[in-house]
C-alpha cells in the first residue's frame, strides 16, 4: 500500500504544532533561529529541521494574500535524491513509497541534494551526513501516523492510502471551486512521477506562490551523469582492463633491460 | 642491479590474470548494487514509545482541555527510575482526538528541557542583567513590596461612601501550568488583598 500525506494548504492556520511535533518525535536538537521579519520560524529547513511551515506574503488583486504551505520532503515516486545517490543503499524507498535515507551507508557527498528539484535535504556539518524528513518510517513501520499528522488540530494535515488521497483532495477541490476558488487544484507534480505528499492549493497554477516549484524535474545533469554517462563510463572503464589484459595477454611484460631504459 | 630487484618483484602471468579477474568481479558487483530498491526497512529505528509505560493526563494549558498520551520509559518496576521519552495526544479524548496544539506539541519540553528556569530570577530597577535569588531571598522582597504598594493604593470606600476593599495598583499573574490547589490559594490569597487586576497565563 502506498501512502501519502495530503496537505490542504486552505485550512492552514499557520501553528506550526507540525513543526513542534516533528522536533519532538524525531528528538532534534534546539537550535536558536533569526529573526527575519517574518512569522516563519526559520529561512529553509535544516539537518535538524525537517519540517517548515513558509508563511508567503503575495501581492495580489491590491491585496496580500497570507499562503502558507507545508515544506518538507515530497517523498516523490521518481525521487531525484535516488537517481543522483552513488552509496549503494544510502537512499531507499520503502514498500509505502516513503523515500528514506539509511545514515549508516551515506557517505555524505551531497549529491542527493543536487538531485533534489525541491532542495530538502540538508548535510549536517557535524556529521557529514544528509538529513531529511523520514514521514516518520518508525511510526508508519507499525501503522502509526506520522507525528505532524497527528499533531494538526484544523484537519488541515491527512494521512492514508494515497488512491483515497487523491480522492479527498479531489473533493475538496470541488468545494474550494463551488466557493469562488475558480483555479483550485491538486499539486502533484508528474515531472517526479507524482508525490507521496500532495497539496490541494487555492490557485494551482500558481504554485510558486506557495513556494512550490512549478514543474519539478530531475535536474538534467543527475539524469545525464546516471544514465547516458553511466552506461558510457562503464565501457570505458571495462574496456581499460580488458584492455590492459590483452595487452599482456598478447605483448607480455615490458622489459627495461631490452628496451633499454635502464636506470644505470 | 636495481633492475632485477625489480625484474623479481613482477608479478607472474598467473597472478595477473587471478587479479584482473578478482578485480573485474568486485567493479562488476559495485556497479550493479541496487540503489533505490524497495528496502526491507532495516535502517529504520525501533519505536521508541513501544514498550513505554502510558500515563494520560491533560495539557495543562489553556482551558480546551485536550488529552495526552504521558509515555515514560520502564514498566514501573521498582528499580526503575520513570524518565519522559514522549508526550503526545491522547486519540481517545472526544475534546481533541490526539491532536495537540504547538504549546501542546512541546510539553516534553515542559518537562525536561535544559532550558526550562528552575531558580528565581530578579532584574533591578535599571538594571541591564538578571541576577538569581533564593527563595528565602525573594520571598520577603516581595511580601514587603506587595505591602508597601497595598498600604499606598488600598482603597477602602469609594467616593461615594460605600466599602469596597479594593487594591488597585498591583496585579498578579498566574501560571497555567500550576496545579488546582496551588490556583485555589492563588485566588484566596488574591480575594484577601482586594487585588483586581488578575490573570493566568495560559492564553498568552
Amino acid at each position: 500500500m502506498i501512502v501519502a500525506k495530503l496537505i490542504d494548504t486552505t485550512l492552514c492556520i499557520g501553528c506550526k504544532a507540525c513543526e513542534v511535533a516533528c522536533q519532538e518525535w524525531n528528538d532534534q536538537e534546539y537550535t536558536l533561529g533569526t529573526f527575519d521579519g517574518s512569522y516563519q520560524t526559520m529561512p529553509d529547513l535544516a539537518p535538524n529541521f525537517w519540517n517548515l511551515i513558509k508563511f508567503n506574503e503575495v501581492e495580489k488583486n491590491g491585496g496580500t494574500s497570507w499562503l502558507m504551505s507545508k515544506y518538507q520532503c515530497m517523498h516523490c515516486a521518481d525521487a531525484g535524491c535516488i537517481a543522483a545517490c552513488p552509496a549503494p543503499g544510502a537512499i531507499v524507498q520503502l514498500a509505502n513509497g516513503t523515500v528514506d535515507f539509511a545514515h549508516d551507508n551515506c557517505i555524505g557527498c551531497g549529491y542527493c541534494i543536487t538531485g533534489c528539484p525541491f532542495d530538502v535535504p540538508k548535510l549536517s556539518p557535524t556529521t557529514k551526513k544528509v538529513y531529511k524528513c523520514t514521514l516518520c518510517s518508525d511510526r508508519t513501520a507499525v501503522g502509526l501516523e506520522p507525528a505532524c499528522i497527528k499533531t494538526c488540530p484544523t484537519n488541515c494535515l491527512t494521512f492514508g492510502e494515497r488512491d483515497e488521497m487523491i480522492r479527498v483532495a479531489d473533493i475538496r477541490t470541488r468545494e474550494l471551486k463551488a466557493d469562488g476558488f475558480k483555479d483550485a487544484g491538486v499539486y502533484n507534480p508528474q515531472g517526479v512521477g507524482g508525490t507521496n505528499v500532495i497539496y490541494v492549493l487555492n490557485d494551482v497554477k500558481q504554485p510558486e506562490s506557495y513556494g512550490l516549484p512549478k514543474d519539478p524535474v530531475i535536474p538534467w545533469t543527475v539524469q545525464l551523469w546516471k544514465g547516458p554517462m553511466k552506461v558510457l563510463g562503464t565501457l570505458a572503464f571495462v574496456g581499460a582492463i580488458l584492455g590492459a589484459f590483452f595487452h599482456f595477454v598478447i605483448y607480455g611484460p615490458q622489459d627495461p633491460e631490452v628496451h633499454g631504459h635502464d636506470e644505470e | 642491479m636495481k633492475c632485477k630487484g625489480h625484474m623479481s618483484k613482477r608479478s607472474s602471468r598467473r597472478d595477473f590474470i587471478t587479479r584482473s579477474a578478482a578485480t573485474t568481479a568486485t567493479t562488476a558487483t559495485g556497479l550493479a548494487a541496487p540503489n533505490g530498491e524497495t528496502s526491507n526497512g532495516a535502517h529504520i529505528p525501533a519505536l521508541k514509545t513501544a514498550h513505554t509505560t502510558k500515563t494520560n493526563s491533560i495539557c495543562p494549558y489553556c482551558a480546551v482541555g485536550c488529552s495526552v498520551t504521558i509515555h515514560t520509559i520502564g514498566d514501573k518496576a521498582r528499580n526503575v527510575k520513570p524518565h519522559i521519552v514522549h508526550i503526545e495526544g491522547d486519540p481517545e479524548s472526544p475534546v481533541n482526538r490526539g491532536t495537540l496544539c504547538p504549546k501542546g506539541a512541546s510539553l516534553e519540553e515542559f518537562v525536561q528541557s535544559d532550558r526550562r528556569l528552575t531558580k528565581v530570577r530578579h532584574r533591578a530597577a535599571g538594571a541591564k542583567e538578571w541576577t538569581d535569588l533564593t527563595w528565602e531571598e525573594a520571598i520577603p522582597m516581595m511580601a514587603s513590596r506587595i505591602k508597601a504598594s497595598r498600604d499606598k493604593g488600598f482603597v477602602e470606600k469609594d467616593e461615594k461612601g460605600r466599602t469596597v476593599n479594593r487594591l488597585g495598583n498591583v496585579a498578579m499573574i498566574g501560571g497555567c501550568t500550576d496545579t488546582n490547589e496551588i490556583n485555589y490559594l492563588l485566588s484566596k490569597f488574591r480575594f484577601s488583598l482586594g487585588l483586581l487586576a488578575y490573570e493566568n497565563q495560559s492564553r498568552l
